[in-house]
């Protein structure tokens, strides 16, 4: 079920929106969630269109939009986005129109926007995309599960391209319900020490990230996914290896083929065990790279963790401030990404170069 | 074209019944679930609606599960569904990794946010809920009870929800990479989307007339459908009995407009042709249609032409159940799915109740009595908003 | 009020009920069609002006459909809502 990424684009807390990898300093955020650092997006939205969207659908849209065009496409033959938060923003309005006007005088806009699959929706209107579509809402599996789904279109024959994305915005409301229920790590000493700041709790961040994959390489090509592997609450470390190098033998490959894992440490002393475990027993002396202190914890942080792959695949570059130890061998092949969300949904990418 | 896609199990719940007898019952007596809203606190009382007639405490007794774990009306409705089906196809063990489960739902824990909403801040009670708000929630507090743990997932495109879980359980299936899925989709009825279907004005303040010249809105229902699909290598092997089999399946989107389908139905058109093309069938093969048909006038006239035009001199039987369900939203792919089920095995077309009155615009009238007919294969229509549209068929093994 | 002080008032309400950010005011022609042409205003534009009427106004729009003909223009609009409020 391998694919090529043909094009990618991805908004978030760091330099990366239509930049080749990460750019500059890494930025650090002393506020509670890290937030994106937006593009205008007038210049890339019809603002007709724009002037209803939510933010998440904007952020969404964009990146879409500009994946495509790195990928040199007009028409994508699938559009599938994966989203943990969903229309949160648009929700809330609803239920303080609801409550403030008795059930009456409700926005229909915000309803429209309230489904789920509004972004996939948005899309395909404004490319007039008439193809497979879909969405899934599934924590952390939501982006995932969108690329598996795009994956096995391709496989099937049924589609040659397929337009995948991840893509969640943090919003107050978000933020101070969770907190009740003591979800977070207060950001005290600033994001990029979230991962040595270790604690209880995550600290939280948002961002946009979508990928045009299809059967075949092309002039634009930066990479190939040869696999992804899902799995749901194991029981242990034990498990996630087990399936690891299964993972690798199916390609021919064993741990120490890998020329850079990059791993969804965020610090949380509740679940980043299993990040060690898993390090310490596959990949001890194996170059490897953290992104969260990038992007924070969020369901779709596997999207912007497959765009820095992608980036460091398409640039031969490692960014600033990403690599924890360990020399990347050059060239550089075969990267291992391996993220889970609150230890609940553990996901294992294995990409190579296109050389 | 890989391996064959079979029905071992069918679970169902809403206002028409508990159960797969229930509801047959129900739609071989021409019982209809809509009624006046009696559950539902809202301001709103003068929109019929399809509850299923139980408060959350009724339907917490039913399925006997803790009163202290966070289970929103959601999840409730869709665990008694779900108990059944897999009862029904004989599953015992589930926890394997060649077993998906593929749940559906737009709405999520709404139920209960709407409810604590105004003391969100300070509520004591809502701390056990907050965990529950997500899409997920529910499909992971029923993959632990039930003890799924291999592929797990939950699909959210609205009104076509139930039917992409199904459609993506049947490709994973047949590509090699599961043995077996329980898919399916659910839907409790909120204020929330009750305010917003209103807030578009396309509401009913009768009971939904689906395909009639004079039809005035949708009436929202609620519900839970699942089903059990299994590679035929399974069915062999462990000797299942076969239900059907599902045999086409397409999804295509409008791309049109957020909320309306396009006139001449170009979205409804390529999702069934695709469930045709995968099925291996021509459109004279479809015995009976079970149309999404949802009583707005933008849904029945684009799904009405995209059938005129594809089947051309060949229009099966069509009906829309919605009169007899409502509209279960994101459950409605998968409960009206059981119902072309029942159709297949009965060898019964489902009448459109409340049906009077021709569409000008259209050439064919839906079924309007109960009808015996021996069936060999059956489509079902699911679109939702934001023009996702999947047709699925099901056809007699 | 008169009828062209309650078009420069519905001017401010439908760029903000809308969320035209770069619209100007006196650049809404109250005579130029609301949707189609004109504005370019679509079917849930025209909700969202039930809403308004509805919140700043007190005036409720039952049918659809008749929005049609009220929404054509600003002026026409305006006029609906004074005929509303005299009556």
């Amino acid at each position: 079920m391998s694919v090529y990424i043909q094009g990618i684009s991805c908004i978030s807390p760091q330099r990366s929106f239509l930049s080749e990898g990460l750019s500059g300093e890494p930025v650090n955020y002393d506020t509670p969630w890290l937030s994106c650092i937006e593009p205008v997006y007038k210049e890339h939205i019809n603002p007709t269109l724009a002037r209803r969207l939510s933010r998440y659908i904007k952020m969404g849209v964009t990146t879409a939009l500009t994946a495509l065009k790195d990928a040199g496409i007009e028409m994508p033959q699938a559009v599938i986005t994966g989203t943990g938060l969903g229309s949160t923003e648009d929700n809330e309005k609803i239920l303080l129109a609801m409550y403030e006007n008795q059930e009456r005088m409700i926005n229909p806009t915000h309803f429209i926007q309230s489904t789920h699959n509004t972004i996939s929706s948005q899309i395909a209107i404004m490319l007039k995309c008439h193809d497979y579509n879909n969405t899934y809402v599934h924590r952390g599996f939501s982006f995932e599960s969108a690329l598996l789904d795009g994956m096995l279109l391709i496989a099937e024959g049924k589609s040659e391209t397929a337009l995948v994305g991840g893509v969640d915005a943090v919003t107050e409301g978000h933020y101070i319900n969770y907190a009740r229920i003591n979800r977070w790590r207060a950001n005290t000493n600033g994001s990029l020490r979230m991962i040595t700041d270790k604690g209880a709790g995550v600290v939280p961040g948002e961002g946009s990230a979508h990928f045009l994959i299809g059967k075949e390489k092309s002039p634009n090509t930066c990479a190939c996914i040869k696999s992804l592997e899902l799995i749901y609450k194991p029981a242990s470390s034990a498990q996630v290896i087990e399936r690891c190098n299964r993972m690798l033998a199916e390609n021919g490959l064993t741990p120490a083929d890998i020329d850079l894992v990059i791993s969804g440490n965020n610090g949380d002393t509740t679940n980043d065990f299993f990040y060690q475990e898993v390090s310490g027993q596959l990949f001890p002396d194996k170059a490897t790279a953290y992104f969260k202190h990038l992007c924070g914890e969020y369901e779709t942080a596997g999207a912007f963790a497959l765009w820095l792959a992608a980036s460091i695949l398409k640039t031969h570059q490692i960014p600033d401030g990403i690599l924890q130890r360990g020399v990347v061998a050059s060239p550089l092949k075969n990267i291992l990404i391996y993220n889970h969300h609150r230890g609940d949904q553990h996901s294992l990418y294995l990409l190579t170069a296109v050389l | 074209m890989g391996t064959r896609v079979f029905i071992t199990g069918t679970g169902i719940f809403s206002s028409i019944g508990r159960g797969v007898d229930e509801t047959l019952a129900s739609m071989v007596n021409g019982k209809t679930g809509i009624a006046p809203i009696r559950i539902l606190e809202t301001v709103h009382r003068d929109f019929p609606v399809a509850e299923i007639p139980f408060t959350d405490a009724e339907l917490l007794a039913l399925t006997g599960l803790s009163k202290d774990l966070p289970l929103t009306r959601t999840t409730l409705i869709a665990y008694i569904a779900l108990k059944e089906a897999l009862a029904s196809a004989g599953i015992q063990q589930t926890g394997d990794e060649r077993t998906g489960f593929i749940s559906a739902t737009t709405v999520g824990g709404m139920d209960k946010k709407e409810t604590f909403y105004p003391e969100a801040a300070t509520s004591q009670e809502w701390l056990k809920y907050i965990d529950t708000q997500d899409v997920a929630a529910h499909t992971e507090a029923l993959a632990d009870l039930f003890g799924f743990r291999g592929f797990i997932t939950t699909a959210s495109t609205a009104c076509s929800s139930g039917a992409n879980a199904l459609m993506l359980g049947a490709r994973m299936i047949k590509q090699g990479l599961l043995d077996r899925v329980v898919a399916g989709g659910n839907e409790c009825l909120t204020r929330f989307h009750l305010n917003g279907f209103n807030s578009l004005m396309i509401l009913d303040k009768e009971p939904c007339k689906p395909f009639d010249q004079h039809r005035a809105g949708i009436t929202l229902g609620e519900g839970a459908g699942y089903l059990v699909l299994e590679s035929e290598e399974m069915v062999r092997k462990e000797g299942k009995k076969v239900l059907c089999e599902l045999t086409g399946y397409g999804n295509s989107c409008e791309a049109f407009h957020p909320t309306a389908s396009s006139p001449d139905g170009v979205g409804a058109y390529l999702a069934m042709q695709e469930a045709l093309k995968i099925a291996g069938l021509q459109p004279a093969d479809i015995d009976y249609i079970n149309a999404h048909g949802t009583g707005t006038d933008s849904n029945d006239i684009s799904e009405g032409m995209a059938i005129q035009r594809l089947f051309g001199e060949h229009v099966p039987p069509v009906s829309s159940t919605k009169p007899f369900t409502g509209h279960t939203t994101s459950a409605a792919g998968s409960i009206e799915a059981i119902l072309c089920t029942l159709a297949l095995q009965e060898g019964l077309l489902f009448p459109n109740l409340n049906w009077k009155t021709q569409m000008t615009d259209l050439n064919f009238a839906p079924v309007t009595k109960l009808t015996k007919q021996a069936l060999k294969h059956v489509m079902s229509n699911s679109f939702g908003f934001g023009g996702n549209n999947t047709s699925i068929i099901l056809s007699k093994y | 009020m008169t009828e062209q002080e309650l078009i420069d008032k519905l001017r401010l309400e439908i760029i903000q009920q809308l969320n035209l950010e770069d619209q100007k005011p006196e650049d809404i022609d109250p005579d130029a069609p609301l949707f189609g042409e004109g504005l370019g205003l679509d079917s849930i534009d025209a909700l969202e002006i039930m809403v308004l009427l509805e919140k700043n106004y007190g005036i409720k729009i039952e049918d659809p459909k008749e929005g049609k003909k009220i929404f054509f223009s600003l002026r026409t609009l305006a006029q609906f809502i004074l005929e509303k409020q005299q009556a």
